[in-house]
């Protein structure tokens, strides 16, 4: 039996009277990726969003229903918000690092910590962008700003800038919907080297992507959680029709 | 359309003709370092020059801070919404509000109520009221322009928001917030209505010693130049020359904004 990092347990969300998200449970094996496709709107982003609480942001929202991470209740009353965060990774469509140096993006998770030295600060960026396959394209640079890269390199400068907390989830949403074939070939790739230190849930628009990178597939449609389980067996022998003529492109 | 150019244009030239001509002819280091003299009718500017920049540099110290925060507080706390709401009124009331309205509340408030009497510091914190909702608006669009990515990175890192203000926000508002700042002071040091009651003296030969002083100002020399002059065809001249110098202050002022503001144009790459 292998751990449950992350699920969620009949986990219900309304945005105002909109009810996006019904009954979703979610595991998220630990140490595997966890694709999550379906159509545009599906909720899948939302979803996503509940696990390092991002919704909290947008006014009106409601969320009924469990989130944990490993035993911890994610929604718990006293929850430590910031910290649940740092240790949950996240990372975005668009590329977004901060108009700050190379270094100064992946300390940054540190920096806001406090508690950390000039030279572990150091090491856990070297430690980070390595981890992110950045390290030879940037080391003699790191002083240089981060806008100065592209596309490819500032995606991945934003997953060594969330692997740099050691998080033990890193989530991604849609992250190679903004790149070049050849980037999200890297980022793929990427996603497989990095499961064996860290639990990877991971949206996408692109089912041959699902295909390519999970160990389990999840597949939402209108709200719902409509199937889940190992990505081979839901691509081969799915066992709603909905999702065969989603994966078929019948649509989507 | 062509017409109405030309006219505006010819305005500005004949403006700027007038004011060098008439002003240069006094104009000297003289002029600008040392006292008048002779009731007025001779000498220079140097206690008003001193006057407005002191003036200015008080108004910028209150409300620079103050503006920012409520800024700050509004773009990001801005709860509940209806105390929001009322702020916004308030500061839109002010920001339209006519210089001299804010002269006698500076009065009644700060010289009679505080007991603060015509001084540098009254016409200083009327002046910083003058300049405020200016500085709100501009520093509320400056954090609201950052790209709502970053918020989102900054707080997904598990930053909380006091971080992600003072770490990301603004950091990368600030270029903005400074440009808005160099305006409102070209604004603050202009105005002649506010400081008429509050802060500003006809004649002084001293320079002030503290914030309970009276100072004089530049716009408040032209004004009792030209209004209380006895001797117009000595002190005239002498406006002009003062004129020109506040013209120039403000217009290398605005320059400046108009620079930083292009070199962040340049250099900003999101």
């Amino acid at each position: 039996m292998v751990d449950i990092q992350l699920q969620s347990l009949d986990l219900n969300l309304w945005f105002g009277k909109n009810h996006v998200l019904h009954d979703v449970s979610l595991p998220v094996y630990k140490h595997q990726v966890t694709a999550m496709i379906g159509p545009s709107g599906c909720g899948k982003s939302t979803l996503l969003r509940c696990f390092n609480r991002m919704n909290d942001l947008i006014p009106g929202t409601r969320i009924e229903g469990r989130a944990l991470l490993g035993d911890a209740d994610i929604y718990a009353p006293k929850a430590d918000v910031s910290k649940l965060r740092s240790r949950i990774g996240m990372v975005f469509q668009k590329p977004n690092p901060f108009p700050k140096s190379i270094f100064n993006n992946v300390a940054f998770g540190l920096q806001i910590q406090g508690g950390f030295s000039k030279a572990e600060i150091s090491n856990r960026v070297e430690e980070s962008l390595k981890a992110a396959w950045l390290w030879e394209e940037v080391k003699d640079r790191l002083s240089s700003s981060a806008m100065s890269l592209s596309g490819g390199q500032q995606q991945r400068l934003c997953i060594a800038r969330a692997l740099a907390n050691r998080p033990d989830v890193l989530m991604l949403d849609e992250p190679t919907s903004a790149l070049d074939p050849q980037s999200t070939a890297k980022i793929e790739e990427l996603c497989l080297e990095l499961k064996h230190n860290v639990t990877i849930l991971i949206v996408t628009h692109n089912v041959a992507q699902a295909g390519r990178i999970s160990d389990q597939t999840a597949f939402m449609y209108l709200g719902e959680l409509l199937e889940f389980g190992p990505t081979e067996r839901v691509f081969t022998v799915p066992a709603d029709k909905r999702t065969e003529a989603y994966l078929t492109g019948v649509f989507g | 359309m062509a017409l109405m150019l030309v006219l505006t244009a010819l305005f500005l030239v004949l403006f700027l003709v007038r004011m060098f001509s008439q002003g240069a002819k006094v104009l000297s280091w003289d002029f600008l370092f040392t006292a008048p003299r002779d009731a007025m009718r001779a000498g220079g500017i140097y206690p008003a020059l001193v006057g407005t920049f002191l003036l200015t540099a008080l108004s910028m110290v209150v409300a620079l801070p103050l503006g920012i925060l409520t800024a700050i507080w509004l773009t990001n706390y801005g709860k509940p919404v209806w105390l929001v709401n009322i702020l916004r009124v308030a500061i839109n009331t002010l920001a339209g509000t006519p210089s001299i309205i804010f002269g006698l509340f500076g009065m009644a408030m700060f010289s009679n109520l505080l007991g603060f009497d015509i001084s540098l510091l009254s016409g200083g914190l009327t002046l910083a009221i003058l300049a405020l909702p200016v500085i709100i608006n501009n520093t509320e669009q400056a954090i609201s322009s950052v790209p709502e990515d970053f918020r989102e990175a900054s707080l997904a890192l598990g930053a909380t928001t006091r971080q992600t203000v003072s770490r990301v926000l603004l950091p990368t508002a600030l270029p903005s917030i400074l440009t808005g700042a160099i305006i409102s002071i070209g604004r603050v040091a202009g105005e002649t209505a506010p400081i008429m009651f509050t802060a500003a003296t006809f004649y002084s030969r001293q320079l002030p010693k503290g914030l309970g002083d009276e100072v004089m100002a530049l716009p408040y020399h032209i004004y009792a130049l030209m209004t209380e002059g006895t001797h117009p065809t000595e002190q005239v001249p002498i406006a002009y020359g003062t004129s020109l110098v506040l013209l120039l202050l403000v217009i290398s002022i605005s320059a400046a904004a108009i620079w930083i503001r292009s070199s962040i144009r340049r250099k900003r790459q999101w």
